[in-house]
């Protein structure tokens, strides 16, 4: 077993572990980051979703050796201190959850999404969070939140 | 309208629930106002049906209770479970409104079964519905007595006191006044809830009725709101526990040799039961599939195809669940008869959290089990009988769970943790992956429902004739003016008679009235069509119930229905239904794509009365959940399942309800003050199967009688039109 480096919401890490341990799994009980949820382990509901270079990944099907070098972020790095980000406090303002386990993905989603395209149509939201499941069926607030996260972001853009 | 008896969920693990020592709970407030709530409940509050704890060795003497400490706040210590229906919420609000604290001032402590009073579980929308009227009475029982020690401190007569933000004042000197936490601090006061104090008017409701925000909302956007498999004891290994292919298989032989050589497994065996265990669960994950089994295969024949045939073979024992007048006289007065039979699927539970447990045995002996479970204390008295503990040498802990609907009333997963955790020494977790929970879920269960319905000459329903098998009575109240109705159900949607089916079946949300309320609505749409009526115009000829007829009005104004006849080529169904004592209207639109046989629902309205609205906003999330997941049964999920095995094993095949299956919803809810609050978890989810099928048939003239209405099935329906 090599050490695998890469940095973790923004700490550098190394792990020595098998190097085609799942990620989730190596976030989870190696280094303790419980944010990120195990849902399917096969890649259809992304409870599992972090960021790896700014894109979302399910972890549960990446092994390890592929975050080397790179720079992962799950949901407990995208508040700064108490200061949560402009999705996730869209979250909170729209209710897009209900028992919360799948939010840890859906806020990841929607964070790539954005990132990706500041400024998506309600379809091209639709879309891009399609393969997160949440069985509560809060859909709707969803879909509000993230509209209302694009256009605070683009607000405090200008 | 009572429920038949069985339709009461018993857990398993409920008959046998053992008294807490109650210097436990003593233990943990010595000091301060503590209010012990009587499981009695006051006057009406709990239907008899419902008030099973009294015919069981449960506590004799609470179900909640409340405590005021020195420091003025307030804890309120139920043994109801958050899984997301907002509850944290809703329970603190309801105890805040009658002590007159702000709300913030109110702590909740849920599901902990060393804390909080015995509880039979958190399911049937029952929370707010049933113990809400007992935080109230116990609410106001404590601020009479801290208004009495008031009056005692401040030598003013209690008519003379007042009550704002928890501060107790002259209403003729404001410098006299006393905080509750001055009151309460420092005392050992006790007082049994007696039910006299005076409640709060509903018109004067302050902390009632508004949208507070969810108090789980910063920490479960941000990955801080721990569930059971979150929480990480030292040296906490997980378990991975060898199971048959089928149900019905036997594993005769297992050899874990293989397994046992990769680095920092352990087998550990109790009884039948062995696992793999690691520290690191793919490591477990990757063990468990060198474990090679020898295996009797399952002999039942039973698939998703035939497995109708077989509950109406099965099923005989017949109970009635409601009846008026004589359908024999039915026969004779009606002019025309409509009978259809109406079949429905497996359906799983799906939470996006699979069963997860972790067990951990003290030092002091006793074993701790934080589980994701709807039912923490007949987990305790499970758990205790599988070990042959004392029940109080277990205790469960219940942090956030992560999606219930019924299916986490059973706790398998919780019993296995704890017995791996004596075996091993270790603690451990057992968090079933989701072919697990395919397989073990206690699906909602197969249903065949046949209907036999007239009409006379002036299009007034005379007869009904409903024969229900595998889905119990719930939901299949009659509340139109049926003169000669008649209900029998064949097994209730528990599977109570023999080998109705192959695998467990139990509660999903609103059990059986999901099956009920769509066969019903259905048939009703299909009188309606006969007679050449408008479907919403027909419901109204046939009844006269005001507050359903209210709530019908208000969702067609709401959705701009306009009366003409189906199949009227619009795609607009209506349905209406009866659940947990709240009234609920459906309307939708859909299109069906004749060329595939997919139905896109494009609109939903639902209106909905549930009396007093606790939170206005969480009881519309609740609305919108039901909307949403009722598409799943309605449009797509079917567990297939062949020789015992359960051929769906992952999201791969069994769809939940995605984005891109998102209708509008509008949601309203009824002003109604007069009603005490009823249930809200249930509700809008049981009109969603017969609200889809009657928007199909106005669309496409083909009406389907068997759920999920797949674009197979449609694609069927409309080739024989």
């Amino acid at each position: 077993m090599k050490p695998i480096a890469f940095t973790l919401n923004g700490v550098a890490r190394s792990v020595t572990v098998e190097e085609d341990r799942d990620l989730l799994w190596v976030l989870r009980d190696d280094l303790g980051f419980t944010g990120t949820k195990f849902g399917c382990g096969a890649s259809f509901c992304g409870a599992c979703t972090v960021l790896v270079d700014g894109k979302e990944v399910r972890s549960c099907v990446t092994p390890i050796r592929s975050v080397a070098g790179k720079k992962v972020v799950t949901v407990e790095g995208l508040a700064k201190g108490d200061k949560l980000t402009p999705v996730q406090e869209a979250f909170i303002e729209h209710v897009g959850f209900q028992c919360g386990y799948c939010t840890s993905g859906m806020v990841i989603g929607a964070t790539a999404l954005l990132a990706a395209n500041p400024k998506p149509t309600r379809e091209q939201i639709i879309r891009g969070l399609e393969r997160h499941l949440c069985r509560c069926g809060a859909h709707q607030r969803v879909v509000a939140a993230v509209e209302s996260a694009a256009q605070k972001m683009a607000g405090g853009k200008s | 309208m009572n429920r038949p008896e069985d339709e009461m969920i018993v857990p398993e693990g409920w008959g046998f629930v053992e008294t807490i020592d109650r210097r436990d709970f003593l233990r943990l407030t010595s000091t301060g106002l503590l209010v012990v709530f009587a499981v009695k409940p006051p006057e009406g509050a709990m239907r008899p049906v419902w008030n099973f704890a009294e015919q069981q060795r449960t506590p004799p003497d609470f179900n909640a209770f409340l405590h005021i400490g020195a420091n003025g706040r307030v804890t309120l210590l139920v043994g109801k479970i958050e899984m997301g229906q907002g509850i944290i919420t809703g329970l603190p609000q309801i105890v805040a409104e009658e002590l007159n604290v702000p709300l913030e001032m109110v702590d909740c402590v849920m599901g902990d079964t060393d804390l909080c009073p015995f509880d039979s579980g958190t399911f049937g929308s029952l929370s707010v519905w049933r113990l809400g009227p007992i935080l109230h009475a116990a609410a106001a029982e404590a601020r009479a007595v801290l208004v009495q020690l008031a009056s005692e401190k401040l030598g003013v007569p209690v008519a003379d006191l007042s009550v704002k933000d928890g501060v107790v004042v002259s209403k003729t000197d404001a410098n006299k006044k006393a905080t509750y936490g001055e009151l309460a601090g420092g005392k050992k006061i006790e007082r049994r809830f007696e039910g006299k104090a005076a409640l709060d008017k509903v018109s004067e409701y302050t902390i009632i009725g508004k949208s507070y925000p969810r108090r789980d909302a910063v920490e479960k956007v941000t990955g801080k709101a721990m569930y059971a498999g979150d929480i990480a004891p030292p040296n906490a290994m997980h378990a991975r526990i060898v199971r048959p292919p089928a149900h019905g298989a036997s594993i005769t032989a297992i050899d874990t040799s293989a397994a046992e050589k990769l680095p920092g497994v352990r087998i550990v065996k109790d009884g039948e039961l062995v696992a793999v265990l690691h520290a690191h669960r793919d490591e477990a994950d990757k063990a468990l599939k060198l474990v090679k089994t020898t295996v009797t295969p399952s002999p039942n024949t039973l698939d998703h195809e035939n497995i109708f045939a077989h509950l109406e073979e099965v099923a005989v024992e017949k109970r009635p669940a409601g009846a008026a007048g004589d359908v024999a006289a039915g026969e004779k007065a009606a002019t025309q008869v409509v009978a259809a039979k109406y079949l429905k699927g497996y359906v799983a539970h799906s939470p996006m959290e699979t069963h997860t447990a972790i067990a951990a045995v003290g030092a002091d002996g006793r074993v701790t089990v934080w589980a994701s479970t709807q039912t923490p204390y007949p987990l305790q008295t499970q758990v205790a009988r599988a070990l042959k503990f004392a029940p109080e040498k277990v205790r469960v802990i219940t942090p956030f769970v992560g999606g219930g609907f019924g299916g986490k009333s059973a706790n398998a997963q919780g019993v296995e943790a704890a017995r791996l955790a004596v075996a091993a020494g270790v603690p451990v977790r057992v968090a079933w992956s989701r072919d697990e929970e395919f397989f073990y879920d206690t699906f909602d269960p197969a249903a065949v429902i046949s209907i036999r319905a007239g009409l006379d000459a002036s299009k007034r329903i005379v007869l009904w004739d409903n024969e229900i098998t595998g889905a119990g009575g719930r939901g299949a109240g009659m509340f139109y003016d049926v003169p000669n109705h008649r209900t029998v159900t064949k097994g209730s949607w528990s599977g109570n008679q023999g080998a109705m089916h192959p695998f467990a079946v139990g509660p999903w949300r609103a059990p059986g009235a999901n099956a009920n309320v769509w066969a019903r609505e259905s048939h009703i749409d299909a009188l309606a069509a006969k007679v050449g009526m408008d479907p919403v115009e027909f419901r109204l000829l046939n009844l006269q119930n005001p507050r359903m007829r209210r709530v019908l009005d208000a969702c067609a104004k709401k959705f701009g229905w306009t009366p003409k006849p189906g199949p009227s080529k619009r795609g607009y169904g209506v349905a209406i239904g009866e659940d947990a004592g709240t009234y609920v209207a459906n309307m939708a639109e859909v299109k069906v794509d004749a060329a595939t046989g997919a139905i896109k629902v494009i609109r939903v309205v639902c209106a909905q009365d549930m009396g007093v609205v606790v939170n206005p906003e969480g009881a519309m999330q609740q609305m919108e959940g039901c909307i949403m997941m009722g598409l799943g049964y309605t449009l797509a999920e079917e567990a297939r399942f062949k020789n015992g095995e359960v051929l769906d094993k992952n999201f791969g095949s069994y769809t939940l309800p995605k984005f891109s299956w998102m209708p509008k919803i509008e949601t309203m809810l009824i002003d109604n003050p007069d009603l005490p609050s009823q249930g809200g978890g249930e509700p809008a989810i049981v009109s969603m199967g017969a609200v889809i099928a009657n928007a199909v048939f106005d669309a496409t003239g083909v009406r389907l009688t068997q759920l999920p209405m797949t674009p197979t099935r449609v694609k069927a329906a409309l080739g024989k039109k």
